[in-house]
């Protein structure tokens, strides 16, 4: 393999990698939080509630070119630059957690109430509920959400070269774009679809395994084979 | 058995949204005694549920008090919306079924009725050793590794129970347990409910629209309409209450006289009495044809109670001295008016819905 291909594939990985654990450490109890603080929910408060949704609502607005200049000094506090990968898990995460944590917001939304009173009936706690009945029981949700966030963080990625991040499409974008080299830009397009298509495929057979335990919740097909590439995908990874 | 373990007092519920007030429960007391049955029965929208829900708190009451096993929950349930320790604890002793049986589909029958003594932090080991007896004892042993989805539903409500006695509870709320379920099904689970009245002494508080229900389990029945109970007692209570609308749900008669000159008369069967052949002995003694227009009977604990009408030939005045025998057996008669030829009870549906 090219030798910039490697170098920027490998720096795709980091970079996602990275904002994945981040996103998904920092979105579920956020998205948690949305859920319990809501109307009707176990911790209701509506004011936590309504500055936890403009967080998320104002977080999931900013393009995220703009995030990612705005958040420069931020991400030096944290990770001690603004340029290089590292630099640019910062941004990925702070644009990926609100959208994550709305999936997530939706997926325990989705967890029958029955199960909640059932549980408070038995004299478990808001924790108890939490965790022995919003998270598992909707495991295969929560996994399918995650996957449709690490496709958006590759997406996402692609303008880690505004920071020096690198990656795929900082290399599709330099080499193929801008110097016209249309045959290897359409070899790192190449690179990305597999990738996407390798993140899907392993989404949809986690989420597949969690829900054939149950064999209720509705257990996604697998996608792969019948598009290609990452339907589910809101943010296809842009190029140009 | 005349302990009351739940005891609600002047409870009501009033819901309030944006521009209205719906009064679900309009001071309810109600009383159920240590080891009876007890069904609450009501039209949809007649505040049954919101009583079965306000027993645990699942639903705070706007006033009034709720005691359970002698506890009074609604003191232990504070000012918050979120339920104290001392409130979780004693809801842990009140063990609950629903319509939907709520079971996790993401655990196994067994991690399913192993999940309260999670709860209530037994450990490991007792906890499957716990869980397999109550399996065995809702007749499920062979299913403890099945996901609730592969089961049936009357499956799904045993998987239930045994969550719901898992935490050995001395009441069992059951919340329309049945009404999900097929006739047949249906009387597997009260029979279920009814062996377990039985042998662990548990007492049942179920709220229900069908009336075959009451019939078939409860000892004792309460009627309730517009967030009020109309009518409450045991079923012979019941019975020996004149107009009781519980009674002529659970005992409807009908039939109509057969032609002018006859007398029509409701005997209620709720004694004794019922054990003695006392329609044959009538026919017999005072050598009158006796046609039974309708009957409704039931035999509780080897006693029969329901309700009966008969027609006698003549007019009431040529009948007074057999209706004079029926009422010294003991049993309750009432005379239909000659006018009354319609049916006086509707069909037990018409009360039960």
């Amino acid at each position: 393999m090219h030798p910039l291909l490697t170098q920027a594939l490998g720096d795709t990985l980091r970079m996602v990698g990275w904002s994945a654990a981040v996103t998904v450490a920092a979105g579920l109890p956020l998205g948690v939080l949305l859920v319990l603080t809501d109307r009707g929910g176990l911790l209701r408060n509506l004011a936590v509630n309504k500055v936890l949704a403009a967080v998320v609502n104002l977080g999931r607005s900013l393009p995220f070119v703009i995030l990612m200049i705005a958040l420069m000094s931020f991400t030096r506090a944290v990770v001690g630059t603004t340029i290089g990968w590292q630099a640019a898990v910062v941004p990925l995460s702070v644009g990926a957690v609100p959208f994550f944590a709305r999936l997530v917001e939706t997926s325990l939304r989705e967890v029958d109430h029955g199960l909640v009173e059932a549980v408070q009936a038995m004299g478990g706690s808001t924790w108890t509920v939490v965790r022995k009945v919003l998270l598992p029981e909707s495991l295969a949700s929560l996994v399918a959400g995650a996957t449709t966030t690490v496709i958006a963080l590759i997406g996402y990625s692609a303008m880690a070269g505004v920071v020096g991040g690198g990656g795929l499409g900082d290399l599709a974008l330099r080499y193929g774009y801008q110097r016209f080299e249309t045959g290897f830009m359409w070899v790192i397009v190449a690179v990305l679809v597999v990738l996407v298509t390798l993140v899907q495929l392993a989404g949809d057979l986690a989420a597949r395994a969690v829900a054939r335990r149950g064999r209720t919740s509705a257990a996604p097909r697998l996608r792969l084979l019948r598009t290609g590439a990452a339907p589910s995908s809101p943010s296809a990874p842009s190029t140009t | 058995m005349d302990t009351p373990v739940i005891t609600t007092t002047a409870l009501r519920k009033v819901y309030r949204s944006r521009d209205r007030e719906i009064t679900a429960l309009d001071g309810v007391d109600l009383t159920v005694r240590e080891g009876e049955v007890y069904g609450v029965v009501g039209r949809s929208g007649a505040g049954k549920s919101t009583l079965i829900r306000c027993v645990n708190l699942l639903e705070r009451p706007t006033s009034g008090t709720v005691e359970v096993a002698g506890r009074d929950l609604t003191a232990l349930a504070g000012r918050s919306d979120r339920a104290p320790a001392a409130l979780r604890a004693a809801r842990a002793g009140i063990g609950m079924v629903f319509q939907h049986f709520n079971l996790l589909s993401s655990r196994t029958v067994q991690d399913n009725v192993e999940l309260p003594l999670e709860i209530l932090g037994v450990t490991r080991r007792e906890r499957a050793a716990r869980a397999r007896d109550l399996l065995d004892l809702v007749g499920l042993a062979d299913k403890a590794r099945a996901y609730p989805a592969q089961l049936s539903g009357g499956q799904k409500q045993r998987v239930g129970i045994a969550r719901a006695l898992a935490g050995r509870p001395r009441v069992l709320l059951s919340d329309e347990a049945t009404s999900a379920l097929d006739p047949e099904t249906t009387r597997s689970v009260l029979e279920l409910l009814r062996d377990l009245n039985r042998q662990l002494g548990l007492t049942v508080l179920l709220i229900t629209h069908e009336m075959d229900v009451v019939k078939a389990v409860c000892d004792s029945a309460a009627l309730m309409k517009g967030g009020r109970v109309v009518e409450s007692g045991t079923v012979a209570e019941l019975l020996a209450t004149p107009g009781s609308e519980l009674a002529d749900a659970l005992f409807p008669v009908g039939g109509t006289a057969s032609g002018p000159d006859r007398t029509v008369v409701d005997l209620t069967f709720h004694g004794d009495s019922a054990t003695r052949p006392v329609i044959s002995r009538l026919a017999r003694t005072y050598n009158v044809d006796v046609s039974i227009l309708g009957a409704a009977m039931e035999t509780y604990d080897g006693r029969q109670i329901g309700r009966m009408r008969i027609e006698l030939p003549g007019r009431f005045e040529d009948n007074v001295v057999p209706i004079g025998y029926l009422r010294e057996q003991g049993l309750q008669v009432d005379i239909a008016p000659e006018a009354t030829a319609e049916p006086v009870t509707g069909e037990p549906a018409a009360v039960g819905k």
